[in-house]
């Protein structure tokens, strides 16, 4: 019994890990850094509780989530690809930007700082946290769906192809027709929107957005999708991994056996440790971050 | 990343033979120099002023009396214009740690922990050292301290990278959430005042703040600390443009292969940019630590390392646009807090990053319109 509660939280952690961590795949295979992934959510987040705070419907709000996450990373690739930005400032500037706007927002449609009213989500208020719960939300089915939805976009069709190929070797694409730009455009739009939907899951599970509520989820992310080695199966299992050491840290609260923040510490410290290679070294995109520079 | 790589500064080139072409051209591309650094930042400000209108006028207020409220509250009155300085000082010292690893080819994102972690070694420190010491004999050992512990976090990531190739963006990042989640437990559970999230005061070594020496600066928290700043910024200057070392540093940053040929050790030249960037950083903590609160608490340090980002692109990552940019963000700062009775705060925090973006693009597109105006005559 405890260990079916244990895998419905861990599952309930992971589901916007795994949003964002196949947005960070789809971005950083086509050679554009994910920074932005938690911006990205921030940003869905706040747009869900909005659009469904005056719809009514948390479809509609979902589909506004997905529209503003893919609007800033629009002007994340408009700003890198476009204009030849360097991909870490502008990516920093677009976090700072959806903390930004979104605390503004929420004064202007609110009048709060530090929450919304709350809205109504996929699942009924009280239902609880176990798997009865999450099994009436449309969106966890989606999240666990969208990691092989990923692998096949990547693997299994010339879009794919594509977007392996800009982030490998954009010139050797780009001599054989691949519209190098165009593709990048649309892989970042798709990170952009994958994100946004982690973030609307976020925001609806909650049933209302509060400043800051990402709290680092998007760069929980990113080092998923490095410590995955950008690997959509791999990433996915890595959100999987460091949910469940979030949940067992819940668990473990009382006893005090563990502090917290060194729970907290564990998806950063085992994507250094990636990347310098002790076990296994993480080799990234050879174009990732060189948009500016071709 | 072209377009944060630092430019080539005349000053301290390899000497050429002092024809009087040689000294026209080099006229011409200081003015150049300049040309390419003045008008990002003013295109910027245009675009935030746009942007900062329509944020007003959605709030149903009047933008000239936004903005005007926003000079007033900053550099109208001593208070605000102290308070400016206080905030400019922990950015000079964030700026020119991120413009340090820039001239040697690095991003350094990790400015803020290493901000935080000298913050806390100076406020150890300080719990340790015997009340009654005079402060300017106790400021070196603030000095080393806070620079031991930025620097240890900065030599971090510079030693993955030079030894295992890791790449220091990411692993920055990374090291920024382990190193403040490892200092909120030491804080929060070793360190506190009961019910705070600060230690106790240190027991010597505060220093003068401004309103000490004039009434008028009466609450803000500017102090000598912006001394340390500016010495920084010429240290900064001095190392990189009259030193071997600062020059082996832009070497490798302009062009590593070519610095390794000419038997420069790059793996060297690159953990070394980072301890010292992450020293720079960490001695900003003693703003904050020594000048103001007289003691470590939570959350001091939050944004201003990716605001340094923003200090070092605008500044070019040169000493006195560094300078510059760090006033002109400190301004944005304050001055939403100035104008939070008419508009939320916040606006300026949409503004800061709409400056940044808007700088970072318009680097590399003004550099090409200027050179083609010019004909294509220009490197």
């Amino acid at each position: 019994m405890i260990f079916i509660a244990f895998l419905a939280q861990t599952l309930r952690i992971a589901i916007p890990y795994l949003f964002a961590a196949a947005g960070g795949v789809m971005s950083e295979r086509a050679g554009l850094i994910g920074l932005t992934l938690e911006g990205y959510m921030l940003g869905g987040a706040f747009f869900a509780v909005l659009a469904s705070f005056y719809s009514h419907s948390p479809v509609i709000g979902v589909v506004a989530a997905v529209a503003g996450g893919a609007v800033l990373a629009l002007l994340y690739a408009l700003s890198s690809i476009r204009y030849r930005a360097d991909q870490v400032v502008v990516g920093i500037a677009i976090n700072l930007l959806a903390i930004g706007l979104t605390r503004f927002l929420l004064r202007l449609f609110f009048d709060s700082s530090s929450n919304s009213p709350r809205v109504g989500g996929f699942t009924v208020l009280g239902s609880g946290t176990g798997f009865g719960a999450l099994v009436q939300n449309p969106l966890v089915w989606l999240g666990i769906l969208v990691i092989p939805a990923v692998a096949w976009l990547l693997y299994r069709t010339p879009f794919g192809l594509r977007v392996r190929a800009v982030g490998e070797h954009p010139a050797a694409a780009a001599s054989v027709g691949v519209p190098v730009n165009r593709v990048r455009y649309m892989a970042v739009a798709l990170s952009g929107m994958l994100a946004g939907l982690g973030g609307a899951y976020l925001a609806l599970d909650q049933h209302q957005f509060t400043d800051g509520m990402t709290a680092g989820r998007g760069f929980i992310a990113l080092a998923a999708t490095i410590f995955g080695r950008w690997d959509p199966a791999r990433a996915g299992l890595a959100c999987l991994l460091f949910a469940a050491a979030e949940t067992l840290q819940i668990q473990l609260q009382g006893s005090q056996a563990i502090p917290s923040q060194f729970v907290e510490m564990i998806p950063y410290v085992l994507t250094i440790v990636a990347l310098a290679g002790v076990v296994g070294r993480a080799v990234a995109p050879a174009a990732l971050g060189k948009t500016a520079i071709e | 990343m072209s377009s944060v790589e630092p430019t080539m500064m005349p000053v301290g080139d390899a000497p050429s033979p002092a024809t009087a072409s040689a000294a026209s051209d080099r006229t011409v591309s200081r003015r150049a120099a300049l040309e390419e650094a003045v008008l990002p930042p003013l295109v910027a400000l245009m675009l935030a002023a746009v942007v900062g209108d329509v944020l007003i006028l959605s709030f149903g207020q009047s933008p000239g009396a936004v903005y005007r409220l926003l000079l007033d509250g900053t550099w109208g009155n001593a208070y605000g214009f102290g308070q400016v300085l206080y905030k400019a000082t922990t950015l000079m010292f964030t700026g020119l740690a991120v413009a340090l690893g820039l001239r040697a080819g690095l991003f350094n994102i990790g400015a803020e922990s290493q901000l935080a972690a000298g913050g806390f070694c100076a406020a150890l420190v300080g719990l340790i050292l015997p009340a009654g010491i005079p402060a300017l004999l106790c400021l070196p050992i603030y000095l080393i301290a806070a620079a031991l512990g930025g620097g240890v976090v900065g030599a971090v990531p510079g030693v993955l990278k030079a030894r295992f190739g890791a790449h220091e963006v990411i692993v920055t990042i990374m090291l920024n959430f382990i190193v403040l989640a490892l200092l909120n437990y030491l804080t929060t559970t070793k360190l506190h005042v009961p019910d705070t999230l600060h230690t106790a005061e240190i027991k010597s070594g505060a220093l003068t703040r401004l309103s000490d020496m004039s009434h008028a600066f009466q609450g803000s928290a500017a102090n000598a600390v912006i001394v340390l700043a500016i010495i920084a910024a010429v240290a900064f200057g001095w190392f990189l443009f009259r030193t071997r070392r600062g020059f082996e540093l832009r070497a490798v940053g302009l062009q590593p292969h070519a610095a390794e040929y000419a038997g420069v050790n790059v793996a060297t030249v690159t953990w070394r940019a980072l301890a010292i960037s992450g020293a720079i950083a960490g001695i900003g903590g003693l703003n904050y630590v020594l000048g103001y609160k007289h003691y470590y608490e939570e959350g001091f340090a939050t944004g201003a390392g990716f605001l340094g980002i923003a200090v070092a692109l605008v500044g070019r990552s040169h000493p006195v646009g560094i300078g510059l940019a760090a006033l002109l963000f400190a301004t944005l700062s304050q001055g939403g807090l100035a104008v939070n009775a008419l508009v939320p705060k916040q606006m300026v925090d949409v503004l800061q990053a709409v400056v940044i973006i808007a700088v970072a693009t318009s680097v590399p597109e003004v550099r090409r319109l200027l050179r083609s105006a010019r004909g294509g005559g220009e490197r």
